[in-house]
């Protein structure tokens, strides 16, 4: 009688609970914090990005289009200037200068995977490109200073530090991104483009370039686009190579900063709701506004994609 | 299955609790993580310290020696650099804030809210790289390199080597006491800038011609620091007046401090801190000092 009574309530308990229920709402409960987690940042980063316009009285134009950068200068001396457009410009030409090292790198590697040493290159290549993923960005930045830096400094001449180092460094950083992604890229090309190819006479090289990198364009625009979306945002390792001058550089052996580099390094001194610290917010709002940016391309991108 | 789900919905659930806990714990004034281990003698609670990255080494030390001595204390120093200090002291969300600078030279801190405790000082030199081959300079010339007028070292009776500044950040504290003791605030031209004081002396001891300033603790042989008008800068000197480029350590607290508070900066100013710990970490005594300074940066003798 008692065992019966517990089997009978423990099937009414679990009908009282469907489990279908349940599941649906641990997914909806994460995908709810996720979206709230994302509107939150864009919206305090917004608030605060544009603190220094509204309430600080800054003119967004002087912001976006001066380079002279000097938010300690006494008023004797002309009072602070806040023009963000030698870190705006660096940003760019390091992530650009890191993309087009990286690019064919890592396109060059997925296609040897893919397409010349399908079975081995992969079993060695790959795991030795994922590697790199797994190292700490303050690492790669380590080396650059120890190692890249006084390399260049000898070699090359000037300092060492400069977008020169930087984009070496960010090239080493996103090659693991691009290499990956075009791997993808390629593998999910249908194999009867290349039979198709090679029935009617192309040869393997004329198979790659003129067939199937074409075929998976948009996907390999994707790996590097990505790429530039993760050089874009790092700030640790480039702090510690570009050396961090206020100027737009004039060649590649000169000192220059990005928008990160700027917010890491005046972050900590500046105090909370002065002028300095919004200026940083002001930076930062204008690296989410790139990587919102980012996103549509790839999103661009993607929509082309027909395998 | 079953059980997968539960754990998850489990572990969920402590995430959500925990994330609120942590949040709802910064305005707290610190008095929740109470120490229960009461069976030896000395105050009870708990204080944060944050802010300077400069004055963190000796906090720090100072926090381990306090807590020696009175195990039921919890004395957590943080960095973050002067502003977080002061901005995190005058919310109240720690109980004392470390700064390099005064708090009048700040925008937006309340200074009049705070009460500054200058509990050591910090001295700054000009270093070079050894192979420029000069050991004195004067402020005049120092000027002109650090504006760019000077741009090679053999204008100075130096080696032929192109100058390289190294700068710190715009806002660090470091940075605006050279400026203002040292350059009489003109304002250093474009050069590398770093933020930790380490990688300074890394860098002015690789690379060829280059100048930094750093904060006397951090200096070493691997250097060659610049006589300031032919007065050596040394600790003595700082002391008696004769070498300007110097700041106060200041520990701030909200309104005059109470309770472990009060007695972690008793501590800290004790003469068995000051003539002891503070030297031994590269510090300068504040008790020792025969000048003082306000934040106008009037010299007065005391």
């Amino acid at each position: 009688m008692n065992s019966q009574q517990s089997v009978k309530d423990r099937l009414t308990k679990k009908q009282r609970f469907n489990p279908e229920l349940k599941g649906k709402g641990l997914v909806i409960l994460s995908a709810v914090l996720i979206i709230l987690a994302t509107g939150a940042i864009t919206i305090f980063l917004g608030q605060k990005g544009l603190q220094a316009f509204f309430i600080n009285g800054l003119s967004p134009l002087e912001f976006l289009t001066s380079s002279d950068w000097q938010p300690t200068r006494a008023e004797a001396q002309g009072g602070p200037t806040y023009g963000a457009l030698a870190f705006i410009f660096g940003s760019f030409a390091v992530t650009i200068l890191a993309a087009l090292i990286a690019a064919p790198l890592g396109i060059g590697a997925a296609i040897f995977m893919t397409e010349i040493a399908p079975s081995w290159g992969k079993k060695i290549l790959l795991p030795i490109i994922e590697l790199l993923v797994g190292i700490p960005s303050v690492v790669y930045g380590f080396i650059g200073l120890s190692v890249l830096v006084p390399f260049l400094r000898d070699t090359v001449g000037g300092l060492g530090f400069g977008l020169l180092a930087g984009m070496i460094v960010l090239s080493i950083m996103i090659l693991p991104t691009v290499a990956s992604i075009a791997t993808d890229a390629l593998q999910s090309l249908p194999q009867n483009l290349r039979d198709a190819s090679s029935a009617i006479g192309a040869t393997r090289w004329q198979t790659i370039s003129r067939v199937l990198i074409p075929a998976a364009l948009p996907g390999l625009l994707t790996a590097v686009v990505l790429g530039m979306a993760r050089a874009f945002g790092e700030a640790l390792a480039v702090q510690m190579v570009i050396g961090n001058a206020r100027s737009i550089p004039s060649s590649l052996t000169e000192p220059a900063a990005t928008l990160t580099t700027i917010i890491t390094l005046n972050m900590g001194h500046t105090t909370f709701g002065s002028v300095e610290n919004n200026v940083l917010w002001s930076l930062a709002l204008i690296l989410l506004i790139m990587s919102f940016i980012f996103i549509v391309i790839i999103r661009y991108l993607s929509a082309r994609r027909k395998y | 299955m079953k059980s997968i789900k539960k754990l998850l919905s489990f572990t969920f659930i402590a995430v959500i609790i925990s994330m609120m806990a942590a949040c709802g714990n910064q305005d707290g004034n610190a008095s929740n993580s109470s120490n229960n281990q009461s069976d030896n003698s000395g105050t009870e609670g708990s204080i944060v310290l944050s802010g300077s990255s400069a004055l963190q080494p000796l906090a720090a030390a100072a926090a381990e020696e306090f807590m020696n001595a009175n195990t039921a204390a919890q004395v957590q120093v943080q960095g973050g650099g002067s502003g977080t200090g002061l901005s995190q002291v005058s919310q109240g969300q720690v109980d004392i804030g470390n700064s390099d600078v005064f708090a009048e030279e700040k925008e937006g801190i309340p200074a009049e809210e705070l009460v500054d405790h200058k509990v050591t000082v910090v001295g700054m030199a000009a270093v070079v790289n050894p192979e420029v081959g000069i050991d004195s300079i004067t402020q005049d010339e120092l000027i002109k390199v650090f504006t760019g007028e000077i741009t090679n070292w053999k204008d100075l009776g130096g080696a032929d080597q192109e100058i390289t500044l190294v700068n710190r950040p715009d806002s660090s504290g470091t940075r605006a006491t050279f400026v203002k003791y040292g350059l009489n605030g003109a304002i250093p031209v474009e050069g590398i800038t770093e933020d930790s004081s380490s990688r300074v002396l890394k860098l002015v001891n690789e690379t060829p011609g280059a100048i930094g300033y750093l904060a006397f603790s951090y200096i070493d042989d691997s250097v060659t620091t610049l006589k300031l008008d032919g007065t050596e800068p040394t600790d003595e000197n700082v002391q008696n007046g004769s070498y300007p480029i110097w700041a106060y350590e200041h520990m701030y607290t909200k309104g005059e401090p109470e309770g472990l508070a009060k007695e972690f900066l008793d501590f800290i100013l004790s003469d068995e801190i000051q003539t002891d710990l503070v030297p031994s970490q590269g510090y300068i005594p504040a008790t020792k000092m025969q000048i003082e300074r306000d934040a106008e940066g009037n010299v007065t003798k005391k």
